[in-house]
């Protein structure tokens, strides 16, 4: 494959990972925890750096969860000591995240690990770092990870579907009957985690953030079906890897953050343009609304 | 030591002291209006502006570029409250998905900037985690004046916050302008926000906001104790952070700040007169206590009682 | 026979001791309002009787057993409120939810699941608005397609967190038509309710709340002046006349 078809591959894989799990993210109402957790992970890549002088994917991918988990640990235990939701996140995030970057400034240097290259990424480098992979050949390193992280997080959305539609709608009925809510909620929590630090070669910590809420809020506003919104989100997330890429071309500027900002185009044109919740069609159905929401009154 | 005697850093200490104090009451605020995570949102959506302030004035000028941070920051406010109101995206949403865009867009340009504008861009970079040490004397007073501005409005209106925050129907009765209040609420907040990212940074700005007043929950139940502990807090912290980061070549200021106010967080934690755990502890055994020996004293014999209560129905 | 005995139950909610040693015991077939004014738990009893949330101490046991057993058997239907309607899924899938508990993990809903959910919305009346977008339905409908959820679940003793609040005159009419046919069925219901005026109207037995069981028993003997006085402290006549 060309070195721009390897760059926008990792992208979409990236895109797509990312749609899926943000799809259950804004609707569990935990925007601000992907927030917080792609900030944290940078501290489990670091940690892990330093326990094994390695940067290879296994170790970063148990790194991550670990520092995932720690943080909706502890945001949940500060909740759970009365600091509001937020401030709790605001609180722990924060602060691993400090000493994450004051760990690499101190004890690793620049020499492998650097905090703009995590959080920017640099996926320009993707390509060249390949591994071999039987079947397929040579397969840059950071794609495969991304592919392989892919899978687990379709099988484990799938394998739960019904599971995660129930517990975000409704937890307490979801409890009730009998579904391990919290244990779920740190399977999820570690998927944010995992899907975070394998797209951050490609986008870095940071952007990701972008990927995970932007396509999936505006997949939100196009359909009311749930197994829609995942696809669409995916689709999203795909699309804004791609048109982030061409941006990037075109103004010779930074690819993630171009992808960053590209969701934020896809966002604006559905926020507008949506048939179901856009700006626009409400204006033009805001007289409809009104009469048909007469009618439900009538018959009900 | 030596460091110590140098006058910039003695400037730069002074700032990053005052502008932890602004930003510790004015965390206080956000903390009651239970916006804790707008300021992390509003302080990345800052950095679009500090990059277009000064890829057109193509200097340095910190006044420039915080009047360019406060006009993207304000954007930024304003779509996450248009997002929220005129669509079922709730705010968390909203707030993620500003701080991310405008965070990209802000990388976008600063790439562009930094490869046309040669040997100059440097201290962009610094905006990303802050670098008080690269401050001059002359941002250090723009700082000052604005940072002592944003703790004389707090000042000043200090009953009518009070009012705003905690009862805010019966502040409208008593002819405040809530309007005006929010306005002002939402200035200061981008104020403090945008002087402080030259020394922090936009990723921790949020946490100079956030932490001291968090901390200074665990002191106090009284809300002016609880913004000039906080005060305090922001403050200290500050001092120390950049005095531990000016001991080593190239140390973040950032970062240091945010884990010193940490501790400061950790020791309130434990500490803390009104909800510290050791205070928790100490009130939740004698509670368990007195709950147990008001409950039955011979847990065997309550079976009986209750069917016999149950038959009597 | 009694399906449900609490004994000495205590719970608190933050800082605050909101349930206080309560006792009670309800028997088969009963209709039970649970009433008392605002802070007196009565939420937070629904919620730690089905270990949603933490008590200090006490026991809790249906048909003679733990819940985690019971499971299948008892029917949780939380206050409106408590969930976002702007979730994309519709009335149908929203009934459907009562049944993942029976479907088992790994397992897709599938035909019979499906029949099952239309007829019990059937019951409710909704069956025309079975493929509408929940957030499009009215409160009313939201609170009857709540209720199908419940009936799906074919347990025999259920909890109802204010089924009645804020629904018209219909909804509340198709509700109490099913409760009392739940009643008829043999089954046991609790429901929290605040509207004070139509308790002994609706229900066979109430238990008067305030932080503790204030009173308990057929609606008759318990529902007097004197009791609910006692339940709501000097606050009853600012509820009347509000």
């Amino acid at each position: 494959m060309t070195y721009t078809g390897w760059i926008l591959l990792t992208a979409s894989l990236v895109g797509l990972s990312c749609g899926i799990v943000g799809g259950f993210l804004i609707l569990r109402r935990m925007a601000m925890m992907a927030d917080a957790i792609s900030h944290t992970v940078l501290l489990g890549i670091v940690t892990a750096y330093l326990v094994t002088r390695e940067l290879s994917g296994p170790h970063m991918l148990i790194g991550a969860i670990i520092a995932g988990l720690l943080t909706a640990v502890l945001v949940q235990w500060f909740h759970s000591r009365g600091v509001q939701q937020d401030a709790s996140i605001g609180v722990v995030f924060t602060t691993l995240f400090a000493i994450g970057v004051i760990l690499i400034a101190t004890h690793v240097g620049n020499a492998h690990l650097d905090t703009k290259h995590a959080l920017m990424g640099e996926i320009t480098f993707v390509p060249w770092d390949v591994m071999h992979v039987p079947l397929l050949g040579e397969v840059p390193k950071a794609t495969f990870m991304l592919a392989a992280v892919l899978l687990v997080v379709v099988i484990v959305i799938l394998a739960f579907y019904k599971e995660w539609k129930i517990t975000s709608f409704d937890p307490a009925l979801a409890a009730s009957i009998g579904i391990p809510v919290v244990l779920l909620h740190y399977v999820f929590m570690s998927l944010v985690s995992i899907t975070t630090v394998a797209s951050f070669d490609a986008v870095g910590a940071i952007m990701v953030v972008a990927m995970l809420i932007t396509p999936a809020a505006a997949a939100y506003l196009w359909t009311d079906k749930l197994s829609i919104m995942l696809v669409l989100s995916g689709a999203f997330g795909v699309m804004s890897a791609f048109m982030g890429y061409y941006i990037a071309v075109w103004l010779d500027t930074s690819i993630s953050g171009s992808m960053a900002f590209a969701t934020g185009i896809v966002f604006v044109v559905s926020f507008l343009c949506s048939p179901k919740h856009g700006m626009l069609s409400r204006h033009v159905h805001r007289f409809g609304a009104r009469r048909s929401k007469e009618n439900i009154k009538g018959i009900s | 030591m030596n460091s110590l005697l140098s006058p910039n850093t003695q400037w730069v200490l002074l700032s990053t002291l005052i502008l932890g104090m602004a930003a510790g009451m004015i965390g206080c605020l956000a903390y009651w209006k239970r916006q804790s995570l707008m300021s992390d949102a509003l302080s990345h959506a800052a950095l679009p502006g500090v990059v277009v302030a000064f890829a057109l004035t193509g200097s340095k000028n910190l006044l420039v570029m915080i009047l360019g941070a406060a006009v993207s920051a304000l954007i930024g406010a304003w779509m996450i409250q248009w997002i929220r109101s005129s669509s079922r995206i709730k705010e968390d949403t909203a707030m993620g998905m500003i701080l991310s865009v405008f965070f990209g867009l802000g990388i976008m340009l600063l790439t562009i900037v930094n490869r046309t504008a040669g040997g100059n861009q440097s201290g962009l970079d610094n905006f990303i985690f802050g670098q008080a040490a690269s401050m001059v004397r002359k941002d250090v007073v723009t700082m000052l004046i604005l940072a002592v501005l944003v703790m004389l409005v707090v000042f000043i209106g200090f009953k009518e916050w009070k009012l705003f925050l905690f009862d805010p129907d019966f502040a409208k009765g008593l002819g405040l302008n809530s309007r005006l209040m929010n306005s002002l609420y939402m200035g200061v907040l981008v104020l403090v926000i945008v002087i402080g990212i030259q020394a922090v940074g936009v990723i921790l700005m949020a946490a100079m906001l956030i932490i001291p007043a968090v901390s200074a929950r665990y002191w106090t139940q009284s809300f002016r104790m609880m913004v000039i502990l906080s005060a305090i807090f922001g403050g200290g912290s500050g001092f120390v952070g950049t005095l531990v980061s000016t001991m080593g070549k190239g140390w973040p200021t950032g970062p240091f700040i945010v884990v010193a106010s940490s501790v400061l967080f950790t020791i309130s934690l434990v500490f803390g007169a009104e909800k510290g755990l050791l205070t928790q502890a100490l009130l939740l055994r004698s509670q368990k206590k007195e709950h147990m020996e008001a409950a039955n004293p011979n847990p065997s014999v309550l079976s009986p009682r209750l069917s016999e209560r149950g038959s009597n129905q | 026979m009694s399906v449900l005995q609490v004994q000495d139950l205590n719970a608190s909610y933050r800082k605050n001791k909101v349930l206080h040693d309560v006792t009670f015991e309800v028997e088969q077939g009963s209709l039970t309002s649970i009433v008392g004014p605002n802070g007196a738990g009565k939420s937070t009893l629904l919620k730690v009787m089905l270990e949603l949330h933490p008590k200090l101490s006490g026991d809790v046991s249906f048909f003679g057993s733990s819940l985690s057993r019971m499971k299948t058997r008892v029917g949780y239907v939380p206050q409106r409120g408590s969930v976002d309607w702007d979730f994309p899924t519709d009335a149908l899938d929203v009934v459907m939810m009562g049944l993942y508990g029976q479907v088992g993990w790994f397992k897709r809903p599938n035909k019979h699941h499906k029949e099952k959910a239309m007829a019990s919305l059937d019951q409710m009346g909704m069956a025309d608005y079975a493929d509408r977008q929940i957030s499009q339905l009215s409160g009313g409908q939201q609170q009857r397609v709540f209720l199908a959820r419940a009936l799906v679940q074919n347990a025999d003793l259920y909890f109802m967190d204010e089924p009645l609040a804020g629904v018209d005159a219909a909804t509340e009419r198709a509700i109490m038509t099913t409760l009392n046919d739940l009643k008829m069925a043999g089954k046991t219901v609790m429901v929290v309710h605040h509207d004070l005026q139509t308790v002994e109207d609706y229900f066979d037995h109430v238990l008067l709340l305030n932080r503790t069981v204030i009173a308990h028993g057929k609606t008759e003997d318990v529902f007097t002046k004197e009791q609910v006085y006692r339940a709501y402290g000097g606050s009853l006549r600012w509820m009347k006349e509000a």
